[in-house]
């Protein structure tokens, strides 16, 4: 079951799109396609114009694969591949169900006339989501499989084995045919009896089983494609946009004389957009210094250190996400008492690829490559920012440049398309670097207000929870505690609260999750020291959860967690969190620098229950990515920004994670084949900000109640700032 | 305007360009080879690695002017023969990288660096990779990869 919660996409358009069949018939004529099902309803719809409410994934499996005549099955997917492997481990799903080897199966991914509708990559939900449903049609394709060759080969299905492709009559392997011989030529109609039955996850010979990464060769060659890269006939021209100096900002006057005198330079205004174009980009950049532009101000009187205060001040209307017991009337009585507030800043994604696209107009048609997450809804946004129907639009996703949510909005795209369509010729719009940042969907700044109360044993009887700005994700605690309330003021979608934040918001990886964890899992920790209790036997002793208490013990073991109350000196810490499904404990060594505030982490050791594991060494690629993207929001990574004004541009300002910050890994996948495939891109990144600050408290005895956690923020906690 | 002639990935190559241009966007946009990244313009993430003289340039900062009659290698002209490369190899089984966007300058950085030191230690990897950035966090396999490589090429570049 997927919450609301989990939908990363941007609203910034409407969200659905009439699935076209008819380009996907087209496509496919050359080879054989097996209908099951067809709902007319479905089939040939087509509108010039966006419907309200969201699309669902379409339910004839045709959408979703097409075996050809040579045997070769061709998986359609409207995820893209950000980098997190599903370009593998989809292709693993499909070649499991359908009996193929996974060398056999062929993805298209992303590509808005050919794939299946979809809302979008984000949410950990390609797998745990997309996953059932593209099982579902490689189990109905096989059945339709079995039904044809035992029609073909005259013998009961009961008696045909399936394998690698082809289907024979158990006992004679000389009576045999091939899936490609099945499909040869004709297209066939067969709707199935009732729904075909996916494998038991004790019979997987291919999920679960190494598979190289497909895109493996390209990456390394400089072969692979990404938005950017892509060279229509002719070549395009780079377009460079004037942005103005801050949000919220308007343009009054504007002198584009001087880079009109620029050799091949072409100037465009439309509306509010003024660009200039050239063949060379860095000459377009040099013509982009030369606009003259005055802009009047109209920033919000917020900065990067007042903004805490507005969030509580300006809060939207709360909603009670979760309660139980009685908090208004609690009374302390014996228990110990505790009131904290945390905090976390505006943070960005900063994929190394910058939003980048390439639009080409032919006959009235507008295709653009974009490194988006989200190419449906971004088609979505191009037919109406354009006023183009459906079949005026092709939105392709080659690879991108990672996205960590930041790419579910993607005005570039739009921008590519509109200037393509204004000067005739196919345009590339690829961010610079500030205007990356200045776009950028931040990670809200938020603040928590924590109440909470542990009786003379060291249970916990009340837990206030108050969140502003990070939204519910994350937000409910998983402890077993008599009485409770967490309260949601505000989320990161940004929906409804227009003026609260003064640029865009958005998701970014595991998104409220992140500051959610950090703030209930210092908490907990803050509770156990005063409690004079081990923080692990503190948790194990107010847990129910058997999945936590699951992934708590299992980190403990690997770690070699040895029982002592914080402060103990050894710089160790402990923290857990729920994410996408998946239950996830982290625990680490840190080295804390006195003098400097500097912390160094030594050592991360990840549990994790994420259900069944479809790629065990794709599994392992995104903890560690978790874990070493974690480094920069617990440390270093906080948007300065005064006003509208975002004053970060660049990597000079905005330190990520380098290569001397990451910490020796160690990650235990908990075997829960019972369980079905959880997300597994998100979930370890969750716990790392409240990890640290524990291990650093447990250091030296200062609580940072800040993310990030610079050095300055760590010497001040420690009395010395 | 000026006449630059240097040996890109081998071949000669001779253009007649704006000495001033840097050599990132002839590479991408004049030359057709894209495996060489546009990061962040700055020379600060290594994006835009590529090797003149077998040392590691960020080439968003390498005017053309200065390139003249030199020897450039990008990540098109690493594999041999159609042969991969073992620091290629090492990086597909180590599996270290996702998104694939740093991978290129990852690669020509690792690769400049064992060109000079063809025995490290895995403390000089860290710091020598230091200034290339990655985002996905796929630090700690790109560190094993060079290991690999740097093993698999017995103290040669090839």
């Amino acid at each position: 079951m997927i919450r609301d919660d989990d939908n990363e996409l941007v609203v910034d358009g409407p969200t659905t799109f009439p699935v076209d069949r008819r380009d996907f018939l087209k496509l496919t004529s050359t080879g054989l396609l097996v209908l099951m099902a067809v709902d007319p309803a479905h089939g040939l719809q087509e509108t010039a114009r966006p419907q309200t409410g969201r699309q669902g994934a379409p339910t004839d499996v045709n959408a979703y694969l097409h075996i050809g005549a040579d045997n070769r099955v061709t998986c359609f997917v409207g995820k893209v591949e950000l980098g997190q492997g599903s370009m593998t481990s989809l292709a693993q799903l499909l070649a499991e169900e359908i009996d193929v080897p996974l060398t056999s199966v062929d993805i298209v991914m992303g590509d808005t006339d050919v794939c299946p509708w979809d809302m979008g990559t984000f949410g950990s939900l390609s797998i745990r989501s997309f996953g059932p449903i593209l099982r579902d049609a490689g189990a109905e394709a096989r059945a339709v499989l079995l039904l044809l060759a035992s029609e073909r080969l005259q013998v009961p299905i009961d008696k045909l084995v399936m394998k690698a492709g082809v289907i024979s009559v158990a006992g004679d392997a000389t009576k045999k045919v091939t899936y490609g011989q099945l499909t040869d030529g004709k297209r066939i109609e067969r709707k199935l009896e009732q729904k075909a039955t996916v494998k038991p996850v004790k019979a997987f010979t291919v999920v679960g089983s190494p598979a190289p990464r497909r895109d493996a060769i390209e990456k390394v060659t400089g072969s692979a494609k990404y938005a950017g890269d892509i060279v229509p006939p002719g070549g395009a021209l780079h377009a460079r946009i004037l942005r103005p100096p801050a949000h919220g900002a308007t343009m009054t006057s504007v002198d584009t004389s001087a880079a009109e005198k620029v050799p091949g330079v072409r100037v465009i205004k439309d509306g509010d957009m003024v660009a200039v174009l050239h063949e060379h980009r860095d000459e377009a950049d040099m013509a982009l210094a030369l606009v003259k532009a005055q802009f009047t101000r109209n920033d919000p009187p917020v900065d990067n250190a007042t903004i805490f205060d507005h969030l509580v001040k300006n809060a939207p209307k709360g909603q009670q996400a979760a309660a139980g017991g009685d908090v208004a009337g609690f009374a302390a009585g014996g228990a110990q008492m505790f009131e904290a507030t945390y905090l976390d800043s505006y943070m960005a994604h900063a994929p190394m690829e910058t939003h980048s696209a390439v639009a080409v107009v032919e006959n009235g048609k507008v295709t653009v490559w974009a490194g988006t997450q989200t190419p449906f809804p971004v088609k979505n946004q191009i037919m109406g920012a354009l006023r183009l129907p459906a079949d005026k639009v092709r939105v392709i996703t080659p690879f991108v440049g990672g996205g960590f949510g930041g790419k579910s909005a993607s005005r570039q795209a739009v921008e590519a398309a509109r200037l393509a369509l204004l000067t005739g010729k196919p345009v590339r719009v690829v961010f610079g670097r500030d205007e990356e940042f200045f776009y950028d969907t931040f990670r809200p700044a938020s603040v928590m207000k924590i109440k909470s109360a542990i009786d003379a044993a060291g249970v916990i009887s009340l837990w206030d929870y108050q969140v502003y700005a990070a939204g519910e994700r994350g937000a409910a605690h998983f402890y077993d505690i008599a009485n409770h309330r967490t309260m949601v003021y505000g989320g990161w979608s940004g929906a409804g609260t227009a003026g609260y934040h003064p640029f865009a918001i958005g998701p970014w990886r595991a998104p409220g999750a992140n500051t959610n964890a950090f703030g209930r899992e210092s908490h907990i920790d803050v509770m156990a020291a005063k409690a004079g209790m081990d923080p692990v036997a503190f948790r194990l002793k107010n847990l129910k959860d058997p999945r936590m208490i699951r992934t708590l013990t299992a980190a403990a073991k690997t770690f070699g967690w040895t029982p002592k109350a914080a402060q103990s000196g050894r710089g160790v810490g402990v923290a857990c969190g729920i994410d996408a499904g998946t239950y996830v404990t982290l625990m680490t060594e840190v080295a804390v620098d006195k003098a400097t505030g500097h912390v160094q982490v030594k050592r991360v050791v990840c549990a994790q229950d994420q259900g069944v594991v479809v790629n065990r060494e794709g599994s392992l690629q995104q903890v560690e990515g978790c874990i070493t993207m974690g480094l920069g929001y617990t440390f270093s990574e906080e948007i300065r920004f005064k006003g509208g004004e975002v004053l970060d541009k660049n990597f000079d300002t905005y330190a990520l994670p380098r290569f001397s910050w990451v910490p020796k890994i160690e990650t235990v996948l908990i075997d829960a084949p019972d369980i079905a495939a959880a997300g597994c891109g998100e979930p370890a990144i969750v716990p790392m900000g409240a990890v640290v600050a524990n291990a650093i408290y447990d250091a030296v005895g200062a609580r940072v109640t800040q993310l990030p956690m610079t050095p300055a923020r760590v010497k001040r906690a420690m009395g010395r700032g | 305007m000026r006449t630059v002639a240097f040996t890109l990935n081998g071949k000669p190559t001779r253009l007649t360009v704006d000495e001033n241009r840097m050599l990132l966007w002839v590479l991408r946009d004049d030359l057709g080879l894209t495996g060489t990244k546009f990061g962040c313009g700055a020379t600060l993430c290594g994006a835009c690695t590529v090797l003149v003289n077998n040392e590691a340039v960020r080439s968003c900062a390498t005017p053309m002017k200065t390139v003249d009659g030199k020897k450039i290698l990008t990540i098109e002209g690493l594999a041999a023969d159609g042969k991969l490369h073992p620091l290629q190899d090492a990086f597909i089984k180590q599996l270290a990288f996702q998104c694939g966007f740093c991978t290129p300058g990852m690669i020509l950085g690792a690769y400049a660096f064992l060109l000079e030191n063809p025995k490290p230690t895995r403390a000089q990897i860290v710091e020598h990779m230091d200034d290339h950035l990655c985002r996905c966090g796929a630090h700690v396999r790109i560190v094993s990869a060079v290991e690999t490589a740097a093993a698999a090429m017995k103290g040669g570049a090839r």
